[in-house]
């Protein structure tokens, strides 16, 4: 069920995970000292390709991730095999990315 | 004690006799001569050389012939059944058939370059690989770890924590020639990824062995084999 390429790429995404996380609470720390306000986070934000690839490259990696991770729950606990568990691995990889880049995109753009 | 077939079955309640320094097996083999001559069960050598008399004691899997009654007693009861993650063939007695074909399908077997002819290999008893090989290398098929493994209970084509094991013991084996079909085995959607590292196998490994460990080994190496585009 979880083979060793599906097992990196698990692994893979969970690294990239980590010093975004990082860095995502670290600015949340600072940026909030003078107070939280949607104006400020999206002037950070908006327009900036820095901020759409952190946060995007965050997407994309959490969608794999918990993808393949949901993925042998529903094998092991549920019994789902074979097409309908790809099928529903696939599925929420697809939901979780097109609501994650959604986002990404409206503080983005 | 768990009585009945592949069919179905039920647990039915014996009175023992307790005597000194009676284990588990005494408790099973005094039912059969007693109470009931038609139980069926397994046991050879009694010494726990064999591993053929593991059953479920309590719910935890045990060799009967190596587990003391007054270790295991629970306000006076036992409670006896046939070992977990196997199918039942008659009362105590499973169906060991897909536990070692899996050890094949693990390629846990030897396969060696030298003849007859060839003088024998020398070996460094203390080398990295040997030491690790060695570590993995006293285990007796008794199925102990496998009837522990709740990913087997999930997942069953998993190959298992005992076919693993043996396959970290050959990878180890620097004789064997047969590394490129057994990486790709245990690398496979059967194989050592599946591990959650519950480490049931090493806790209730009857020789104190640790298939969890050789199993977290097999995922480095797989890794490593992936990355080097061996796999």
């Amino acid at each position: 069920m979880l083979d060793v390429r599906l097992y990196l790429l698990q692994r893979v995404t969970a690294m990239i995970m980590a010093p975004l996380v990082i860095l995502h609470l670290g600015v949340m720390i600072v940026a909030i000292q003078g107070g939280l306000d949607s104006a400020e986070i999206l002037s950070r934000t908006q327009g900036s390709l820095f901020w759409g690839g952190v946060y995007g490259l965050f997407v994309f990696a959490v969608s794999i991730h918990a993808a393949i991770g949901v993925r042998v729950v529903l094998f092991e606990w549920l019994k789902i095999r074979d097409m309908l568990l790809n099928s529903l691995s696939w599925l929420l990889f697809i939901i979780l990315f097109s609501m994650g880049a959604r986002a990404v995109y409206a503080v983005i753009a | 004690m768990w009585r009945g077939d592949a069919s179905g079955g039920r647990l039915v309640t014996y009175e023992v006799p307790r005597q000194p320094s009676q284990t588990i097996l005494d408790v099973v083999t005094w039912i059969q001569r007693e109470a009931e001559p038609g139980l069926s069960y397994r046991f050879a050598c009694r010494v726990g050389m064999c591993g053929s008399c593991a059953m479920m004691v309590n719910g935890i899997p045990r060799w009967t012939c190596r587990t003391h009654v007054q270790k295991v007693l629970k306000n006076n009861r036992l409670t006896i059944e046939p070992m977990r993650n196997m199918p039942v063939i008659k009362d105590l007695a499973c169906n060991m058939d897909e536990f070692f074909v899996k050890w094949k399908k693990a390629e846990g077997h030897f396969r060696g370059s030298k003849t007859r002819q060839d003088p024998i290999e020398q070996l460094l008893p203390d080398s990295p690989k040997r030491l690790a090989a060695s570590a993995a290398i006293e285990c007796i098929n008794c199925a102990i770890c496998y009837a522990s493994c709740d990913v087997v209970s999930w997942n069953p084509a998993y190959l298992g924590p005992a076919a693993l094991n043996r396959a970290w013991s050959l990878v180890n084996d620097e004789r064997d020639t047969g590394q490129q079909p057994r990486l790709k085995a245990i690398a496979s959607d059967a194989g050592c990824h599946n591990c959650h590292s519950h480490q049931n196998c090493a806790t209730y490994c009857p020789n104190e062995l640790n298939p969890t460990a050789s199993i977290a080994g097999l995922k480095r190496l797989a890794a490593r084999a992936v990355f080097s585009g061996k796999i």
